[in-house]
């Protein structure tokens, strides 16, 4: 599944934009030193491939309905950890930018949800080791399935994670963890399957073509746990930085992290929205002809408080309720006139 | 151009890493500004021998000269900039995201001034008849104007051997007319691999035929297309004009005289 | 299938927009992309139960798509379109919290609707912000720009050369489907066994197409680098629309314009 703008708060999006654009950065270094211009064609090739394999449908034994194969763990095989992974976000830029697919915000996390986890660690922890040289089929199958799987599960793992920490979605860690697991488990045999069978068929048609095409040399440990220090450093700096501005915002990551825990789940959202209100009221107060008091606006904060028991109620305020309806609606008023106004001077143009 | 230029093989063989032995024992003289039909049937080795024709395939047996260089690793960048070769699929050729860059590819690579690549690319479009084509990205080309663009593509490095490999597959008749008239009007040595034996009829004296990675035949076109039975023995036909017509029983086929351009 | 190759039919209308003409689609590609940038920023910033606060850049958003010339019809179509995914997280926002957070007279609001209607709004947003970007800048200008942001090279070509080659491969990946479903009868030959075999082969096609391009490119001189011209290069108009659109943006996330005009107008009514 890919994440979406919508669904992500920008301390996390950032976050994992930091985390991505590092990883992209030492990818390029590494496949730009290897030399190999064999290459460069290769992964253009190799990720249109992707595309034009997506168009291709195969019917899920059992269920009934179809899929088709992500592709991440069969770029990993062909190209390598590194020049998959950039082939992986490139892919992911063409479906943010043009299907609606995740959005611009979210592709730092798209990028690392389903490029990282396959070619960084599935691939080179998993796939290497069990394949071994490629001499026997059945280890490939094997290591083609299970790196798919685990490649998916932690993907799938990441995109709650992230959805949870920013907080737009009021789904609880749990519920939406156990709705995503068993899916991916299955969309990671699938794949696994297809992904094993479409290597095997290379392999046996033209044995050559998987040697040449990976060309470069296999991963080394120290590389990779040195990127692994570079990202994790990134990834807290930026998220300490993001965090000390979306303190400032009333959408904070530490309040989302309290709800992880499951701490003063209550509490926290009324804070924020109470320091959202706060807000306008000092702005409100630069502008004294108003309706609305500070003073007026605190009782009928408390009185519906009362009422209601939860002393960790937030202030629900009526006239900030009407003037942000009456305000909104000229907004959006104003939108739709523009909008006809357009498509008016479109026809008569 | 060097008039003086001279393609030379000797005693060229190949085999592919599979075990294909795509050409075993092929001698052939070049003279500059000569036009050259290579035919022969499929998997005769008509590709494999322009492979070997500037250097993207080296063999260890045998000897290609292009010119004063022999073609090896070391003489690579000048033997590309002397052979152009247009490929058989123009989408293999042209990948950058206009016609305009793809042209100026070779020359950047080149690494002239700025000025001298945009020159030769406005020339190079020209040249073809695609100057409209010049910001237009590649996929949204008809099959003909790819042809053409490719074709630029090879003339922006100003070769003065031009090789081409089926330049006339999938083009209506129109598009196929068009390109026979421009290559007609190329002043370069011309070699060209192909099927469309009418083609050959209107663009080449002479035709080398190679039937399983050797020379069947090598003379002048009109004698060995006169030939039926060499032909047959090498999976060719004679051209539809020079087969007498079904209704009137006339042979309207003629080839080029010496020095005529159509 | 059917929803990607209209998707892919999509592609090639948004690269025909792309190539129109505007005021927007003359601004340097490095611009919008900036711009674009900010306002999604601004937009997912908001709080998750902000919704009159979205409104103004629903507004920009109208305003930008409108000058441009883009028919408003393609950008809504493509926004529904993407929009299910998001819908399917948002309904459990009603579900999972009960917290009133807004009353008018007897009617009390649960924060999980205006979470829900937010997330919604900030979907159409986001997804419309993108799509007005690349209608009307174009992908090899939106590479462009990238990669004088900042982008790697390597990873500016990877995306050039994978947008070339898209076209070409996918109409391969359609034809071989289609000569599949056009032989498969009830379901048989669809399976997973066949497809991986359709796979192979149109994987085994690509890598031998990739073998002939890097031919073509060495035969010009490819020494492992692509050198690019026409550097872009920004203007005093990109300049100064760069500046008032940034403060516009930053403006309209400070200060709750919807807020203030109906504290205004209801003001004016008390």
């Amino acid at each position: 599944m890919h994440m979406a703008d919508a669904l992500l708060s920008p301390a996390v999006g950032g976050t994992f934009w930091a985390a991505t654009v590092g990883a992209i950065a030492w990818c390029a270094k590494k496949v730009q030193q290897e030399l190999n211009d064999r290459k460069v064609p290769l992964m253009g090739v190799l990720g249109a491939f992707v595309f034009a394999a997506q168009m291709i449908n195969f019917t899920i034994p059992g269920t009934g309905s179809s899929g088709h194969i992500g592709g991440g763990m069969l770029l990993a095989i062909l190209l390598g950890p590194q020049a998959a992974f950039l082939t992986i976000a490139s892919v992911l830029v063409v479906q943010a930018l043009f299907f609606a697919d995740g959005g611009l915000l979210a592709l730092g996390c798209n990028i690392f949800n389903l490029g990282f986890f396959p070619c960084f660690l599935a691939y080179p922890l998993l796939y290497k080791p069990l394949a071994g040289n490629g001499q026997n089929h059945r280890r490939i199958a094997a290591g083609a399935i299970l790196a798919a799987v685990v490649g998916l599960q932690l993907g799938a793992v990441a995109v709650v994670a992230e959805t949870v920490l920013s907080g737009i979605s009021a789904l609880p860690l749990q519920t939406f963890l156990w709705a995503m697991l068993p899916i991916h488990l299955a969309i990671g045999l699938v794949e696994g399957a297809v992904t094993a069978t479409v290597v095997l068929f290379v392999r046996q048609a033209r044995p050559e073509i998987l040697d040449c095409a990976i060309g470069g040399q296999p991963p080394t440990a120290r590389p990779i746990a040195k990127l692994l220090a570079g990202l994790a450093a990134a990834a807290v700096f930026t998220g300490g930085v993001l965090s000390w501005f979306a303190s400032t915002f009333p959408d904070g990551l530490e309040w989302s992290i309290e709800q992880v825990r499951g701490k003063k789940e209550l509490a926290a959202p009324a804070e924020g929205i109470h320091g959202m209100l706060a807000g306008f009221q000092e702005k409100i107060a630069l502008l004294p002809d108003y309706a609305f008091t500070i003073g007026e606006q605190k009782a009928i904060g408390e009185t519906v408080a009362h009422r209601a028991g939860p002393p960790a109620w937030p202030a629900v305020d009526a006239g900030t309720s009407v003037a942000g309806l009456v305000g909104g609606s000229l907004t959006l008023l104003l939108t739709l006139g523009l909008a006809l106004l357009f498509r008016k001077r479109r026809a008569i143009a | 151009m060097r008039s003086s230029l001279l393609i030379e093989i000797r005693d060229l063989a190949h085999a592919y890493p599979d075990g294909t032995e795509a050409l075993r024992g092929i001698s052939l003289h070049i003279r500059a500004e000569e036009s050259v039909a290579v035919v022969g049937a499929n998997g005769a080795g008509k590709s494999t021998l322009l492979l070997h024709l500037n250097g993207s395939l080296i063999s260890r047996h045998g000897t290609v000269r292009i010119g004063d260089f022999q073609v090896a690793k070391a003489a690579l960048p000048d033997i590309r900039r002397t052979v152009g070769m247009v490929f058989q699929d123009p989408d293999d050729q042209l990948f950058m995201p206009t016609v305009a860059e793809d042209v100026a590819f070779g020359p950047l690579n080149l690494k002239l001034p700025l000025a001298e690549v945009e020159r030769r690319v406005a020339s190079a479009l020209e040249r073809v008849g695609a100057a409209h084509l010049r910001d237009r990205p590649p996929y949204k080309l008809s099959g003909g104007e790819k042809r053409l663009a490719a074709i630029a593509t090879v003339l922006a490095m100003e070769p003065a051997i031009l090789v081409m490999d089926e330049p006339s597959s999938s083009l209506d008749p129109r598009a196929r007319r068009t390109l026979i008239e421009l290559l007609a009007g190329f002043g370069h040595t011309k070699i060209i691999a192909t099927h469309d034996l009418d083609l050959v009829l209107d663009l080449c004296p002479r035709t080398i035929v190679l039937r399983q990675g050797q020379v069947a035949a090598d003379g002048p076109t009109d004698e060995i297309f006169a030939d039926g039975r060499l032909l047959a023995a090498c999976h060719l036909e004679q051209p539809l004009r020079l087969q007498a017509c079904p209704v009137c029983g006339e042979k309207s086929g003629r080839l080029p005289q010496k020095g005529e351009r159509l | 299938m059917s929803t990607i190759e209209s998707a892919f039919i999509d592609l090639q209308r948004l690269d025909r927009l792309a190539a129109c003409d505007s005021a927007v689609h003359r601004l340097d590609p490095r611009v919008k992309v900036l711009i674009t940038l900010a306002f999604l920023v601004c937009v997912v910033s908001f709080d998750k139960y902000a919704i009159a606060g979205l409104l103004p850049f629903a507004l920009f958003l109208t305003l930008v798509i409108g000058l441009s010339g883009i028919p408003s019809g393609f950008v809504l179509n493509r926004v529904l379109l993407a929009a299910p995914l998001a819908l399917l997280i948002g309904l459990f926002n009603p579900v999972y919290d009960h917290q009133p957070l807004m009353r008018f007279g007897t009617l009390v609001i649960a924060g999980g609707w205006l979470s829900l209607l937010s997330l919604v709004l900030r979907f159409c947003l986001t997804v419309g912000a993108v799509l007005a970007l690349i209608a009307t800048t174009g992908f090899n200008a939106v590479c462009r720009a990238l990669e004088q942001l900042g982008m790697p090279t390597v990873l500016a070509v990877q995306l050039l050369l994978l947008y070339r080659y898209l076209f070409v491969l996918v109409e391969e990946g359609l034809r071989l489907n289609r000569a599949r479903v056009l032989r498969s009868f009830q379901g048989r030959g669809l399976g997973i066994r066949a497809c991986s075999f359709l796979l192979g082969s149109l994987l085994l096609r690509t890598l031998d197409r990739s073998q002939r391009i890097h031919l073509a490119m060495r035969c010009r001189g490819f020494d492992g680098t692509i050198h690019t011209r026409n550097p872009l290069r920004l203007n005093g108009r990109d300049v100064l629309t760069l500046t008032i659109v940034l403060a516009a943006l930053l403006a309209m996330r400070v200060f709750d314009g919807p807020m203030l005009l109906g504290r205004f107008v209801t003001g004016l009514m008390a």
